[in-house]
């Protein structure tokens, strides 16, 4: 009880953050043609920003099965990353099943968060964090949805630049800090600008796999990194 | 409305698995480095690729979303708390909705 303690405690923080942007999520999917309750499953079962906003986008576009599996797989693969640091650090007590359900909850902020643990993580922590972390997106998501119509149009309008804004908060410190990384965001801002121009005709979802795999690659052979740093970066 | 359903399915699927399978499976580290720097950049590149050029577009005005985007981007490179820049990018485009008529 007291680690599950722990992990609600330590989960406040990104609850909060949580909640204006997947409150800003909600008038999103309303204003791409959703119902507040789909709008309200998609968060209850993704769990995730990137992910969710283009998924919105592509099934606004009646995008293919396919195109929607792609670009969940190409958005989201750093959690397989962050996945594979936090398998290295669990308790003893992590059990298969243990493992099957906190997995769920592996958010970039979440993993942020359980990364930095001086102790190995333990399951209860785990369910702690994610369980606050989820019910700050849920309810946000519900917000937005179902009250953001209500809200003038302008200020609906200004909120949807929001996760816009989260997003250049995640990228910049870190590529203010790594020639590589900047010399990536440059990249892929580049080549997606490139795409949205000249390939009229191509989709929003694979313009934006060809960019970031463009951009990934490039970085890649032209700025390597050192594993060992990678680790604790991520 | 099935295609909605089965399309949130998808997303579902394939983004717990992306988090399942290697928390619960692999146990061993990646020792290609090529692959390792792949992943190490993949996130920036998606998030720069999906905010650019759709935050221009964010606000449906675009001397508002340049507002928004630029004091996202000042404030980002500072060091803020994303929750400071995700209000404070909204604020200022707001801001600028209500203020550009008057000029």
């Amino acid at each position: 009880m007291h680690t599950f303690r722990k992990g609600l405690m330590q989960g406040i923080g990104i609850a909060l953050g949580y909640l204006s942007v997947s409150f800003s999520f909600g008038i999103l999917a309303v204003q791409s043609g959703l119902t507040v309750w789909q709008a309200v499953l998609i968060s209850v079962t993704n769990l995730t920003s990137a992910g969710q906003v283009a998924g919105v986008g592509l099934i606004a576009a009646a995008a293919a099965p396919l195109e929607l599996f792609l670009a969940e797989l190409v958005i989201n693969i750093r959690y397989a990353l962050m996945s594979l640091a936090l398998s290295q650090k669990t308790d003893s007590a992590f059990s298969f099943p243990h493992r099957l359900l906190a997995s769920f909850g592996i958010t970039d902020e979440i993993f942020a968060v359980a990364s930095i643990q001086k102790e190995p993580l333990k399951p209860a922590f785990m369910y702690g964090i994610t369980l606050i972390a989820f019910l700050g997106w849920t309810f946000g998501t519900w917000l937005g949805a179902a009250a953001g119509t209500l809200l003038p149009e302008k200020l609906t309008n200004a909120l949807g630049i929001a996760l816009y804004g989260m997003f250049l908060a995640i990228i910049l410190p870190p590529a203010r800090k790594s020639k590589g990384i900047l010399a990536v965001v440059i990249f892929a801002a580049a080549c997606s600008v490139l795409l949205k121009v000249t390939v009229k005709w191509m989709s929003g979802g694979f313009a934006l796999i060809i960019a970031s795999l463009a951009a990934a690659v490039f970085g890649a052979a032209v700025f390597p990194v050192d594993p060992e740093k990678t680790e604790v970066q991520e | 409305m099935t295609r909605i359903l089965l399309s949130i399915a998808v997303m579902a699927v394939t983004t717990y698995l992306i988090r399942m399978l290697p928390f619960t499976f692999f146990r061993k580290k990646i020792k290609n480095r090529f692959v390792q720097n792949l992943l190490y950049y993949i996130p920036y590149a998606v998030l720069s690729a999906m905010t650019i050029p759709a935050i221009f577009y964010a606000t449906k005005d675009l001397p508002s979303s340049i507002a928004g985007t630029v004091t996202a981007v000042i404030l980002a490179f500072i060091g803020c708390p994303l929750i400071v820049v995700a209000l404070a990018a909204s604020a200022v485009a707001y801001l600028t909705m209500l203020l550009m008529p008057l000029l």
